[in-house]
């Protein structure tokens, strides 16, 4: 049996993409053994066609980042219409009871609530003295670039002991720039670093707190150089810049959430 | 949820390339993959049950890309999105070997209806029917715009070698 309709230009293109069946391959074939300048041509555009795919084949083959994953996006969407309003109210509720207890705590409770205030007191100002180190750095800012996320993350999740995330900041105009790891007494901590394009840079210091489960926000400022630090299921946040306070809390409420989403449907994910 | 993650999850690859090759720029493109998910999951029961997922998703994207393009264009910024019209006349390879172009200025070269069909079907491995569905045309047309880009494209790509030859006589 054989295929006589004559030979088309769709014909010839299939005949490049490889998709002709092969009753009509061999029709093509003896075609183009007949037509020898038809058949260079044909030769030609099947070459530029590998050449393209060659040339793209790197982009597709590149980890994706974590802000197209799914979960993230589904989890964005939802935030603007709903949760946001209550959560930024609940933000600054947390944040005045923060200050208050940070300014009245010493006085007013007892020996163990100071304790864990300078603890965290501790964090925030190691958080900041790894933040005005590493801001500031031209030629190294970060260890591991964020072209390299899912590695830097898994890295330093590893190394901390608790499940980490670069969190996504592009709402609040941030870019991830990678992240470093850095010493924190005995152990190990991660800093994250953003930038906004214009130079303005944020980090995310993380490091684990197994003596303290859930704290509030607290602010604090030193030198000019603002903070916002929590516990939260035992792993110790802050997150500094040299920005307005209201601008932070964004920010620190962004990195709240997003930590709070990845441990609630996703726990055994690292 | 997980089932849209699924779906969507392993198309990103290729959405990210394609969005790539028309942007030519990293962030760019993710923003506009990202642009493309988000949608995809705001519509997700919009999609027919019997669609394709993966012509759906190019669909969205390529519309988004056009209305992008709309939008700079409406902003008066200038974007070389139109077809050169004339094939550029070679005056010797931009990467200094005599005669051989980089693929992308060839692909640049074409306008997006042509651009798109061969990243559709001659990279993404799009069915000449999905090719089809993204962009709303018959197959048939499909099958004359793959015909006419490819054409354009081995011009333009040979278009160096043709004018060493040209002086050479």
């Amino acid at each position: 049996m054989t295929d006589d309709r004559p030979i088309g230009e769709d014909d010839l293109q299939a005949y490049v993409d490889g998709r002709l069946a092969p009753l009509r391959l061999r029709a093509v074939e003896g075609y183009l053994a007949d037509n020898p300048t038809t058949a260079a041509r044909v030769a030609r555009e099947a070459e530029q066609r590998q050449a393209l795919r060659d040339r793209l084949a790197f982009k597709a083959s590149e980890p994706i980042p974590s802000r197209l994953r799914i979960a993230n996006l589904v989890a964005t969407g939802r935030r603007p219409a709903r949760v946001r309003p209550a959560a930024v109210a609940a933000a600054l509720v947390w944040l005045v009871i923060g200050i208050n207890l940070g300014i009245f705590g010493g006085a007013l409770f007892g020996q163990g609530f100071s304790l864990r205030q300078a603890s965290q007191d501790n964090t925030a100002r190691d958080a900041i003295t790894a933040h005005r180190t590493y801001v500031g750095e031209r030629l190294h800012p970060v260890e591991v670039a964020a072209d390299q996320e899912a590695h830097l993350v898994q890295w330093l999740s590893r190394r901390v002991g608790r499940p980490l995330l670069a969190p996504n900041l592009t709402h609040q105009g941030y870019r991830l720039m990678g992240g470093r790891l850095l010493p924190a007494g005995s152990e190990p901590a991660a800093l994250f670093m953003y930038d906004d394009g214009q130079g303005r840079r944020l980090t995310l210091y993380a490091r684990s707190s197994p003596s303290e489960e859930e704290t509030a926000f607290r602010f604090e400022t030193r030198d000019g150089i603002s903070a916002f630090s929590w516990i939260d299921r035992g792993c110790s946040y802050v997150v500094t810049g040299s920005i307005g306070r209201e601008e932070l809390l964004g920010v620190a409420e962004a990195v709240y959430r997003q930590y709070e989403e990845k441990a609630v449907p996703a726990p055994g994910n690292l | 949820m997980d089932e849209i993650a699924s779906l969507l999850e392993p198309q990103i690859p290729s959405l990210r390339r394609y969005a790539w090759a028309l942007l030519r720029d990293d962030e760019a493109a993710d923003d506009l993959v990202q642009d493309t998910l988000e949608r995809a999951i705001s519509r997700w029961h919009q999609r027919r049950s019997d669609g394709n997922v993966r012509a759906w998703l190019f669909t969205i994207q390529r519309n988004l890309f056009l209305n992008g393009l709309r939008q700079r264009r409406q902003r008066g910024v200038q974007v070389s999105v139109e077809t050169l019209d004339e094939i550029p006349a070679a005056d010797g390879a931009t990467d200094g070997s005599a005669g051989l172009r980089d693929i992308l200025t060839g692909l640049d070269a074409l306008p997006e209806e042509q651009r798109s069909v061969l990243l559709l079907v001659g990279v993404e491995d799009l069915s000449y029917e999905q090719a089809a569905q993204v962009l709303d045309v018959p197959i048939g047309t499909v099958m004359s715009r793959l015909s006419r880009a490819r054409e354009k494209m081995r011009q333009f790509m040979e278009s160096g070698r043709g004018a060493v030859l040209r002086r050479i006589k």
